[in-house]
């Protein structure tokens, strides 16, 4: 799909009177050359991925291949199922999910990266939360999961989705931008609530470094996923209540961009700088090398 | 070719990392597909950032698994090192450094029962990879496409023989690089095709002269 622009996706979608996911939908089809029955079947399978991922996070305990993460899942699901989250039981479960999903990442499970593996926590934490929650079917899931597509498609044509390129704004940014507008779609928001939800959960994750500890997907990547899914759901409350973003999206997007070209290499993916630089990363890399 | 929703929502693979894990698998399949039969022996050597991360990624597993045959999606990767003792196949890892090399470079040196091939690779982010040697050869390769390996030697009319079997039988040509050792050395030649190329088309390429071996690769 080559659009790179959130306009051109709600133009299409006003003139057709048709939901971002259906634009997103004919895109694909258009690019990959196959049946719409065929990409809505890899729809679903992705959705049973992340479905699976979150669930086998949750119910396992394993450690990271590295050991340096693990059980972060577990230990908030406890926490949820003894009633002391002091979230609501939604976002809670929603952190929870979205734990299960960067530990399983980290301790080599299957996972369906959104947009990357480093980020895969949040759009399935948030969506199988809401869906627990608020009991839509699994056709509306998959519509959501299409809106998010294109959110992460536009950014990515436009911008970067890549951390080495635009840090982690470019990839939980990019991921909470995405899980934003999934949930806004299912939970009844129109074309323009969605892209606003949009542009306020990316909004508030512009100039986020991507420091990790030894180089590895894990620390701060896991709890990460679980802090984010929450800004997530919050920016997709403000749009559903009707608040827009000062800064068309398209502009955040292209801010987003500016501010990863400036960011200094040693806070791109490289494990040099922010934390990694730290010194119990740098203990925790000196034991792992 | 614009990005697709399958690149956003998705890859389907192993954690932790797109291009630690899911694009070392990759390489590593690519690997035990050009030796077309069970890898036996392998020597593994990373080099960049897979040197310095290979552990805390699995790396090394993902290798692994994909030269036992494991696609990036396949649990089994985990168990691939202890699954690797069970099917006989011998590894050694090791690290090296070449500032000149993409920093996610991998050096596989294997064997089967039959044969022994040398493989260099980049996974260049995303799970997406690039095979830069083969024995010793530079070529430029994702598996992206349907992709045809020819090995020949380098002399007049051998391309064209190979672009007139293709033809013939049907194939359209997408890409074709070709890259030689020296006049009238060894050639590696690179084809990409629209639609996996069948096996009766593979021994009519055989038949082209100087043509020592046609393996097909379909897109995976």
């Amino acid at each position: 799909m080559d659009f790179s622009s959130i306009e051109y996706l709600l133009d299409e979608s006003a003139k057709n009177g048709l939901p971002i996911g259906q634009i997103v939908l004919r895109e694909e089809q258009r690019e990959s050359g196959t049946s719409k029955e065929a990409i809505m079947e890899r729809v679903a399978h992705t959705w049973q991925v992340m479905k699976n991922a979150a669930n086998a996070g949750i119910a396992t305990d394993m450690r990271s291949v590295s050991g340096l993460t693990g059980g972060d899942a577990a230990q908030y699901y406890n926490h949820l199922r003894n009633h002391k989250n002091l979230l609501g039981s939604f976002e809670a479960k929603a952190v929870a999910y979205a734990l299960a999903t960067s530990g399983y990442n980290a301790a080599m499970g299957v996972i369906a990266a959104a947009p990357t593996a480093g980020a895969a926590g949040i759009l399935p934490g948030v969506l199988i939360a809401a869906q627990e929650e608020y009991g839509f079917s699994e056709r509306d899931a998959y519509e959501a999961l299409l809106t998010a597509g294109g959110i992460g498609t536009a950014i990515a044509n436009r911008a970067t989705i890549s951390g080495a390129s635009g840090g982690c704004q470019a990839e939980c940014g990019t991921a909470s931008a995405m899980a934003a507008a999934a949930l806004t779609e299912v939970m009844g928001g129109t074309p323009r609530k969605c892209v606003n939800a949009a542009a306020l959960a990316l909004k508030n994750c512009l100039g986020l470094a991507c420091d990790p500890v030894a180089g590895l997907v894990e620390v701060p990547c896991v709890k990460r996923n679980g802090v984010y899914a929450v800004l997530a759901i919050t920016a997709a409350d403000m749009a559903l209540a009707g608040i827009q973003s000062f800064i068309p999206l398209d502009e955040v997007i292209d801010s987003m961009y500016q501010i990863g070209c400036g960011m200094p290499s040693c806070i791109r993916e490289t494990g040099e700088g922010g934390l990694a630089a730290t010194p119990t990363g740098q203990t925790a890399k000196r034991r792992l090398t | 070719m614009g990005i697709g929703l399958f690149d956003i929502l998705g890859p389907i693979t192993v954690g932790p990392s797109s291009s630690h894990t899911a694009g070392a698998v990759r390489l590593g399949l690519v690997c035990r597909r050009l030796l077309g039969s069970d890898v036996k022996q392998a020597k593994i050597t990373f080099y960049g950032s897979f040197a310095e991360t290979y552990k805390g990624h699995g790396t090394e597993k993902a290798v692994i698994g994909g030269l036992l045959g494991f696609l990036p999606d396949n649990e089994k990767i985990r168990e691939s090192l202890a699954l690797a003792e069970f099917r006989g196949l011998q590894y050694q890892i090791f690290t090296a450094e070449d500032l000149r090399l993409h920093p996610n470079t991998v050096l596989i040196e294997a064997a089967s029962k039959e044969r022994n091939l040398r493989m260099m690779g980049a996974s260049v982010g995303g799970g997406a990879v690039c095979v830069t040697e083969i024995n010793g050869m530079e070529v430029e390769a994702s598996f992206e496409e349907d992709t045809v390996i020819l090995f020949h030697r380098d002399a007049p009319g051998v391309l064209a023989g190979i672009a007139h079997v293709l033809t013939s039988c049907g194939y359209n040509i997408g890409n074709l690089r070709l890259s030689r050792t020296r006049r009238e050395g060894d050639v590696i030649t690179v084809v990409e095709t629209d639609v996996p190329v069948d096996e009766e088309t593979l021994e009519r390429l055989l038949e082209v002269e100087s043509v020592s071996d046609a393996i097909m690769i379909p897109r995976f």
